[in-house]
């Protein structure tokens, strides 16, 4: 890294566009995005379907690299990366919590949750005891051994969650994590996204519900592939209180 | 990197585990490939060492010489005096030696027990390496007097008296003629031909046997034993001319005499079982090959089947050669998995028809050893497509699957 981490923000995405398809064919899903993202902060991602949201998501989250446009994450170039470093990023930066939760089926919830670990090569006991650390962060220590289909969708949001930290990751991005929950499940899971957002790890998170934005800091509001505006230092529900 | 290879191992058996049924399918074509071609070599191995067996029981540089139909459509045997010209008149032959035979019935204490005489003199054991376990072989005057002694097959000596007790000078009875045991054979197992138990026999002195059983003084064959130092093919071309001449075949007839060598069957024996082994190498290539196309296509319906999953393992970090080496680790436990049941089943296979056709079973470890790293090499070949093309899936499009 060239520059100084310290002096810039860890997410920076300058002019940003993507275009699905060729031809006539094609359709530019991003136009153009600016945004800045700050080490520890908790950003809710708004807007209607459609409006680019899980496009950024998914290059912020080093899955999909932009049409044009510099994307820098703690200073690195990340749209002029090949595939396997990529990979390298996501298993040492970030962590992943999808809508569709994800798990493994068949596999334990501890298996699950060590499954990151799997690629960084650390060995068994370190894997089991860092799993079983995580799962119970998200309190779900007993149900270690249970596979996804014995868990309910939030315990299983729970256990992804528990996946996506087992690594310590700078940053935690969630597409849309409570979409497949009811409400009071949809509240713990924020619950526990603001703790663990007070323990350091920034949050991305794509939302619909303006009650689960509310424990953001920052609200990005997305429309037609660009930034529509950004809200930043609100007072979340948890200060609130 | 070995709990991730462990990780990966384990993740395999898991994988093979839950489609039990369809991976016992898919490796079925590796199962019998493996199978066949370790049954064949196995059985191979032992029809060779079996028939090798059985030609060494005829002693090692010896020619066996019988007649045959001749031109006017008659057997004309050999007699004594052709037995005494070739050993005379071949330079190198060491012994040489008629017999007869004939089947008949030994009796002894009211036990009787099937078996066959044959006349032979001690110049017969001594070329055909027969030893006498117990007791003498005959003497001089015996064979040329045609006494009535004999030497017992140990199969005889089971048959038909008491266990434990030496026959050596006993009475028996072969059919109508009366014999006094002087001596035992050593055992020799099969061989001649089939069904020719070279232990159930009785020896006589040859002129005993032409006298009382065949009446004649004809021979059925004579064997030439001769010295290793002589090059067979020479002293078979005087052979031949030799008893041309004695049988006065005109020019251009065909010999009425067939003349066997043992080391020339032991040649045409090598040639025959590598012209088996040619063609099973071959079947069983075809049958790999099929089993090998199976794998790919099980291989490739595994990644559709689990693109989900594969879009996690590369969301959270897994590299492309990482998720090409879980399914190529999957395909190569289950070629492996699908060879040692070949191996196993070869091994049932190999044994019971080896005793079905009474062959000796000849557990040959290189052949084992060879499949099973073959099998394993198909699941490199044949798992490596699929295995890249999970490891190509773009992870946002494989997450979205289904
Ligand atoms: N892989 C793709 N191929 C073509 N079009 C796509 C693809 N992914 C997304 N789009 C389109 O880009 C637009 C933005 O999609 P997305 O970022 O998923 O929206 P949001 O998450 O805000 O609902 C949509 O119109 C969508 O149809
Ligand atoms: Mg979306």
């Amino acid at each position: 890294m060239g520059t100084s981490p310290e002096t810039r923000p860890l997410i920076e995405l300058e002019g940003i566009t993507k275009t699905f398809g060729e031809g006539p064919a094609a359709f530019q899903a991003l136009k153009g995005v600016d945004m800045a993202i700050e080490s520890g902060d908790f950003v809710a991602v708004m807007g209607p379907s459609g409006s680019g949201k899980s496009t950024t998501m998914n290059i912020l989250g080093c899955l999909d690299v932009p049409t044009s446009g510099v994307f820098r994450f703690h200073g690195i170039e990340v749209q002029s990366l090949d595939r396997d470093q990529r990979s390298l990023l996501r298993r040492r930066y970030l962590g992943f919590v999808f809508q569709g939760f994800n798990l493994l089926a068949r596999t334990s919830a501890l298996e699950n949750v060590e499954l990151p670990l799997l690629y960084r090569g650390e060995n068994k006991a370190a894997r089991r005891e860092a799993a079983m650390r995580a799962l119970d962060q998200v309190g779900l220590a007993p149900w270690a051994s249970h596979s996804p289909a014995e868990l309910s969708g939030g315990q299983q949001q729970r256990v992804a969650i528990a996946r996506a930290l087992v690594t310590e990751p700078d940053v935690l991005l969630a597409d849309e994590p409570t979409g497949n929950l009811d409400t009071e499940r949809s509240l713990e899971i924020m619950e526990l996204l603001t703790r663990l957002n007070g323990e350091g790890i920034t949050i991305l998170m794509v939302t619909h519900e303006e009650e689960m934005a509310q424990y953001a800091r920052t609200i990005v509001h997305f429309r037609d592939g660009l930034v529509e505006r950004i809200e930043r230092g609100k007072t979340r529900v948890a200060e609130q209180a | 990197m070995f709990g991730m290879f462990g990780a990966t191992l384990l993740l395999a058996f898991r994988e093979i585990r839950r489609h039990l049924l369809r991976s016992f399918l898919t490796t079925l074509g590796i199962i019998i490939g493996v199978a066949a071609v370790i049954t064949m070599v196995t059985l191979g191995n032992g029809v060779t060492a079996s028939i090798r067996d059985q030609i060494s029981s005829l002693g090692s540089n010896v020619f066996i010489v019988f007649p045959l139909r001749g031109d006017r459509e008659v057997i004309r045997p050999f007699k004594e005096d052709d037995v005494e010209a070739v050993a005379k008149q071949i330079a190198g032959a060491e012994e040489v030696a008629g017999s007869v035979s004939a089947s008949t019935t030994a009796f002894h204490n009211g036990a009787d027990w099937t078996t066959s005489v044959q006349g032979v003199n001690n110049a017969f054991l001594r070329a055909q390496s027969i030893d006498v376990e117990v007791g003498r072989p005959f003497t001089r005057e015996e064979e040329s007097a045609g006494k009535n002694v004999c030497l017992l097959g140990p199969k005889v000596r089971d048959a038909i008296f008491v266990p434990d007790t030496s026959p050596l000078g006993e009475e028996m009875r072969l059919g109508g003629v009366s014999c006094t045991v002087i001596g035992v054979l050593a055992e020799r197992g099969q061989g001649g031909g089939p069904n020719q138990d070279q232990d159930n026999t009785v020896m006589m002195p040859l002129k005993t046997v032409q006298r009382r059983f065949t009446g004649s003084d004809d021979l059925q064959y004579f064997v030439i034993k001769y010295d290793s130092a002589y090059a067979s093919s020479a002293i078979q071309d005087s052979l031949i001319d030799l008893l041309r001449e004695r049988r006065l075949l005109q020019e251009g007839a065909d010999n009425d005499f067939n003349i066997i060598d043992t080391a020339q069957v032991n040649q045409a024996l090598g040639a025959a079982t590598g012209a088996l082994t040619a063609m099973v190498a071959v079947i069983a290539g075809i049958s790999l090959l099929v089993g090998g196309i199976g794998i790919m296509n099980i291989m490739l319906v595994s990644v559709t089947e689990r693109t989900r999953e594969i879009g996690i393992r590369l969301a959270i970090g897994a590299l492309a050669r990482e998720v090409r080496l879980q399914f190529l680790t999957e395909a190569v436990v289950l070629c492996s998995l699908g060879g040692l049941a070949g191996i196993a089943l070869a091994f049932v296979l190999s044994w019971s028809l080896a005793s079905v056709i009474d062959v000796p079973f000849i557990f040959s470890p290189a052949i084992n050893l060879l499949s099973f790293l073959f099998s394993a090499v198909m699941g490199i070949v044949f798992g490596y497509y699929p295995a890249a093309r999970a490891s190509r899936l773009d992870p946002i499009d494989a997450l979205r699957h289904e």
